[in-house]
This record gives structure tokens, sequence and C-alpha cells, in this order.
């Protein structure tokens, strides 16, 4: 008797654990198929692809020639520079901006600033889709389209991230403060040399989070240019799919969507639980 | 003393700067906007002050066909994203072997270019002179007729739609919860065990109250995050959603703003103040819901 209940909750335990990895595999493979669609695409050269009526699920002859195309048909490495600097500018100033921002909430004291935290905290309501409208006609007023600089100034600053670094500055225990002030260590020497490096991890969360932010931004980007010259990978995408390659070459455009992902890929890969953590911190999208 | 309290503000002197010019006053402006009847960016005219805009809006078909895009998607893929992630966050926790793997490979839609990966869904699904496209052959394989989920009939259009939103929304939800089920104390589970109750109840007793602050959370911002869909829809469509009747509202306020039906800011402001009321509501009354129903 005990040892039949025993077999039959170990049956189906066992069951259980398959109908669990089953179903996981299954979600797994949702995920990585169109990463494997979008290379094996892009190895098969125009004439097998179109030839193909029912897609072979393999390479017959893989070919780096798509790769050479999108570099060469399209302004692929323009996109890939644009979004590049785009990322670095925008991601260095707001580091700068954010981390003077927070420090000064976390660290220093003056009058007004809880109203004033308060007030920058309310301001994490505001969508998006809201302001853009105006930010829209102000960077047109200004001549800014077609610019770096209209790019880059609205997404310079984020309540959010100013949060989440206060939070962090604000655990740096007060009497190392008050020890660097009898040294006259001056409120940035301080900051620089004591609160920055104890809060690295923070800071590059943050970071890789805005990476990736800008990195995939599509509407901002759009609204703002309209020359290829300044056009990000996202902008670039849709203008390959619009007229880029000509006559359907979706081989050479899957070769294109493989380069755009690469680059985020690889930052994911390296710093997973960096970017895991942050995004379960901090990330939207969702 | 004095000097320093100055310094305080200059700390904070950048971030104020830019969120005066890029989000407050943006802010009040929309409202301005919105008023100003007919306002023509291209002649910087309007001809007077009211609520004409909104009922514009209203009245424009292409808003109402976004609106009801949106509202489809929202109903869908809420529901559907947030459960599957629930199944699926369930079952990792479940596991020992293999879990890391399975956590970094659902992570990977979070870090991809959604623009870029939207395109190999329309090649998947796309029918072209060529080939059916693969999705139609395994539907022909079943002996189903062929279906142009691209350029096709509106429903095929929306079923693409809706699956590519859950396979872009999935990596967060799934990270969230797994990480509420990993927290809830072992103690629980142990008792629970020791009495003999069964998998089921243990889920619906314990691990569900549990992380229901969590899962609201996730409901909410998925409300938010759906109603505001768009660039997913261009990702598969391309940028005239109006022409391929799936546009959103959000993709209506960018092309009342920009590009070839563009130039009117005051429709514009009109529809995303609409849309914001909208979200508002919806995230009140989920917010009333939750209150009732969380376990905290």
């Amino acid at each position: 008797m005990e040892n039949t209940l025993e077999k039959n909750h170990k049956a189906s335990a066992a069951v259980r654990k398959i109908i669990t990895y089953t179903g996981l595999a299954v979600w797994a493979l949702m995920v990585l198929f169109p990463f494997y669609w979008m290379i094996l695409t892009s190895v098969k050269s125009y004439g097998e692809y179109n030839s193909e009526y029912v897609p072979k699920f393999y390479a017959a002859s893989p070919t780096m020639q798509n790769y050479l195309d999108a570099f060469s048909t399209v302004p692929l490495g323009r996109y890939l520079l644009n979004t590049l600097v785009f990322t670095v500018i925008t991601t260095a100033i707001m580091l700068v901006v954010v981390t003077l921002a927070a420090y000064g909430f976390a660290r220093l004291s003056f009058p007004g600033k809880d109203l004033v935290f308060t007030c920058f905290l309310a301001l994490m309501m505001i969508p998006n889709e809201l302001v853009v409208i105006t930010n829209f006609v102000t960077i047109t007023n200004f001549h800014l389209r077609n610019s770096f600089t209209g790019l880059i100034l609205p997404s310079v600053t984020s309540v959010f991230y100013i949060y989440l670094l206060k939070e962090s500055f604000s655990q740096v225990p007060d009497a190392l403060y008050y020890a660097a002030k009898v040294d006259g260590t001056s409120d940035l020497r301080y900051l620089w040399k004591v609160m920055i490096p104890i809060c690295r991890p923070t800071l590059i969360t943050v970071g890789i989070l805005k990476v990736i932010e800008c990195w995939n931004s599509y509407i901002w980007p759009r609204l703002i240019t309209d020359e290829q010259a300044y056009f990000l990978v996202s902008n670039g995408i849709q203008e390959i799919r619009e007229n880029g390659f000509g006559r359907e070459n979706i081989p050479a455009m899957m070769a294109a969507v493989v380069v755009i992902s690469v680059p985020l890929l690889v930052l994911f890969l390296c710093f997973r639980e960096k970017i895991m953590a942050g995004v379960s911190r901090g990330g939207t999208k969702g | 003393m004095e000097k320093d309290q100055y310094k305080g503000w200059l700390y904070l002197l950048p971030a104020a700067l830019f969120l005066a010019v890029f989000l407050v006053y943006p802010l009040v402006d929309v409202f301005v906007y919105s008023t100003e009847e007919g306002y023509n960016f291209a002649s910087q005219t309007s001809f007077g002050t009211g609520l004409y805009n909104f009922s514009y809006v209203l009245h424009d078909p292409y808003f109402l066909q976004a609106v009801k895009n949106t509202f489809i998607m929202v109903v869908i893929t809420v529901p559907l994203s947030t459960g599957i992630a629930l199944l699926i966050s369930v079952g990792l926790c479940s596991i020992e072997p293999l879990r890391k793997l399975f956590q970094t490979v659902y992570f990977l839609p979070y870090v991809t270019n959604t623009l870029a990966v939207g395109l190999v869904f329309m090649v998947l699904f796309k029918k072209t002179a060529y080939s059916d496209g693969l999705v139609n052959l395994l539907i022909n394989a079943f002996g189903g007729e062929s279906v142009d989920f691209i350029d096709g009939p509106h429903a095929a259009k929306m079923f693409v739609m809706c699956l590519y939103i859950i396979w872009v929304v999935m990596p967060f939800k799934i990270l969230l919860l797994t990480s509420a089920i990993s927290s809830v104390n072992p103690n629980y589970y142990n008792a629970a065990r020791v009495d003999g109750t069964s998998p089921f109840r243990i889920f619906y007793k314990i691990t569900l109250p549990m992380i229901s602050p969590t899962l609201f959370y996730l409901i909410i911002t998925g409300f938010i995050g759906a109603f505001k869909e768009y660039s997913n829809a261009v990702a598969l469509f391309g940028t005239d959603l109006n022409a391929a009747g799936m546009n959103t509202i959000v993709g209506y306020v960018y092309d009342m703003l920009y590009g070839d039906s563009g130039g009117y800011p005051s429709y514009a402001s009109a529809a995303a103040i609409i849309l914001f009321t909208i979200v508002l509501t919806i995230t009140y009354l989920n917010l009333t819901i939750s209150k009732k129903h969380t376990y905290y």
C-alpha cells in the first residue's frame, strides 16, 4: 500500500517534469526560431532563396555575399555609425546629468530640496507620447532637424534614473562625507573619488539600460530625421524594407537585420546578469 | 553657508533645465495646441479656440479604426501574454537543470531591435510570388488554405500583430514573475507539503496570492504598454499603417504630426489627450480592482 502510493507519486512527478520541460522547450523554440531563420536566410544566395518554394532549413551553399550587399548597396555602415555615435553621446551626457542631480538630492542639503524631489518624481508620470508633439515643434523651430543635437537633446535626462541613482547614493554612510569634509575635500571631488566608485554597479546598470534604449529607439529619430545621412538603424531598416535592395531581396535584408541585432546580443551575453538584474529593477517595455 | 546653498541647486540645474524644456513645457503646450482649432504647422495659423480638434479626431474614420485596432490588441495581448508568462515562470521555478539556459533564451527578445526582428516575422508570414512563406506551408501541410498574413484580411494581420507583440513583451514579464515566484518563502511550501496539499492547490493558495503584487504591476504596465503600441505595427506592416488598416492610436498621433498626412500638431495633440484619458481611466480601474484582490 505504502509502496504503490509512493510509486504513483513518483510517476506523476515524472510526468509533470516531462510536461514542464516540453512546455519550456516549445517557448524557447518560439523565441529562437526567428533568430535561426534570419541567420539562415542571410546566408542563402538570392537565387537559392527565391528558387525554394518550400524553404529549406539549411543553406546548401552558404554565402557571405548578402552581408557585402548590405554594406555596399545601402548605407548600413552609415546607419550603424550614426547609431553608435548617438548611443555613446546620449548615454554619456545622460550619465553626467543624472549623476549630478542624484548627488544633489542624496548628499547635499539646501532649502526646498524635498519639494523639488517630489516635483521630479511627479514628472515620471508624464508619458512620452504627450510631450513628443511639442518637442518635435521645438526642435523644428530651432532648425535642429537632421542633426545629432536634435536627436540627442530630448533624451539626455531621465527622472527614473535620477531616482535609482539617488537611492544608491543615499546608502553610502554619511560618516564618509563628514570625514571627507574635515579633510577639506570639495563636494565634486567627493562625488568623483568616493560616491562614483562605490555606486559603480548602479551606474553601469543605468548606462546599459540607456544603451539598449538608444540602440532600439525609433519614434523620435523617425520624426526628427528624414535625410538618410542621419538615420539610425531602426529607421535604416525601415528604409531598407521600403526601398532598399529593390525587387525584394529578402536574404540581403535579413543580413542587415542580423548586423543590426548582433551588437546588442553580444552586449547581453557579456553582461547577462547585470542586464537582467537592471531590467527587473528599472525596465519597462511590457 | 550661503555659497553652499547655491551649490546644491547647481547640481540640479542641468537636469532641471532639460526637464523644463522637454517635459514640463511640452506638457502644458500640448493642451494649448489641442484647443487651437485647425492649427496648420506650415502656415502657423489657426482659426479659433475651442474643442473642434477633439470633435474632428473623434469623427475621423482613421482614428476610429486606430482605436478599434488598439483595443483589440490590448484585449488579446495583455491577458494572453500575462497568462503564458505565468505558466512559463511557474515551470521555470520548478526545475533545476537548464533553468539558467532557458532564462537566458527567454530574455533575448528584450535586447533585440524590434523593428529589425519584425521583418523576420514578416518574412515568415508573408505570401510572395516565389513562396507562400513558411507559416502558410505549415497550414497547407495540415490541409488549410494559404492566407496572406501581411497584406490580406484584417483578422489575419491582427493575428500576426498580436503574436509579435506577445513575443516582444514576454521577456519582461517572465523575468519579473520568476523573481517574484522564487522569492516566496519556502517555509510555506514545506508546510503545505507536510499537509499533503496538491500542487495545483499550492499554486492557487500560496504562490498566486504571494506574487499578486507583481502580477498586478505587470497587468497595469501591460495595459499601458499595449495602449501605446506602435513601432511593432510599423515593423510588420510598414510606415503607412492607415493604408494597411492596422494603425494604432499612437500611430495616428504621429501620422498627424509628421509624414505625408502630417503637419497638424493640434489634431495630434487632441488624439494624444484622448489616448491618455483612456489610459488613465483603465489604469484607475486596474488599481481599484487590484486593491481588492492583492494579498498584501
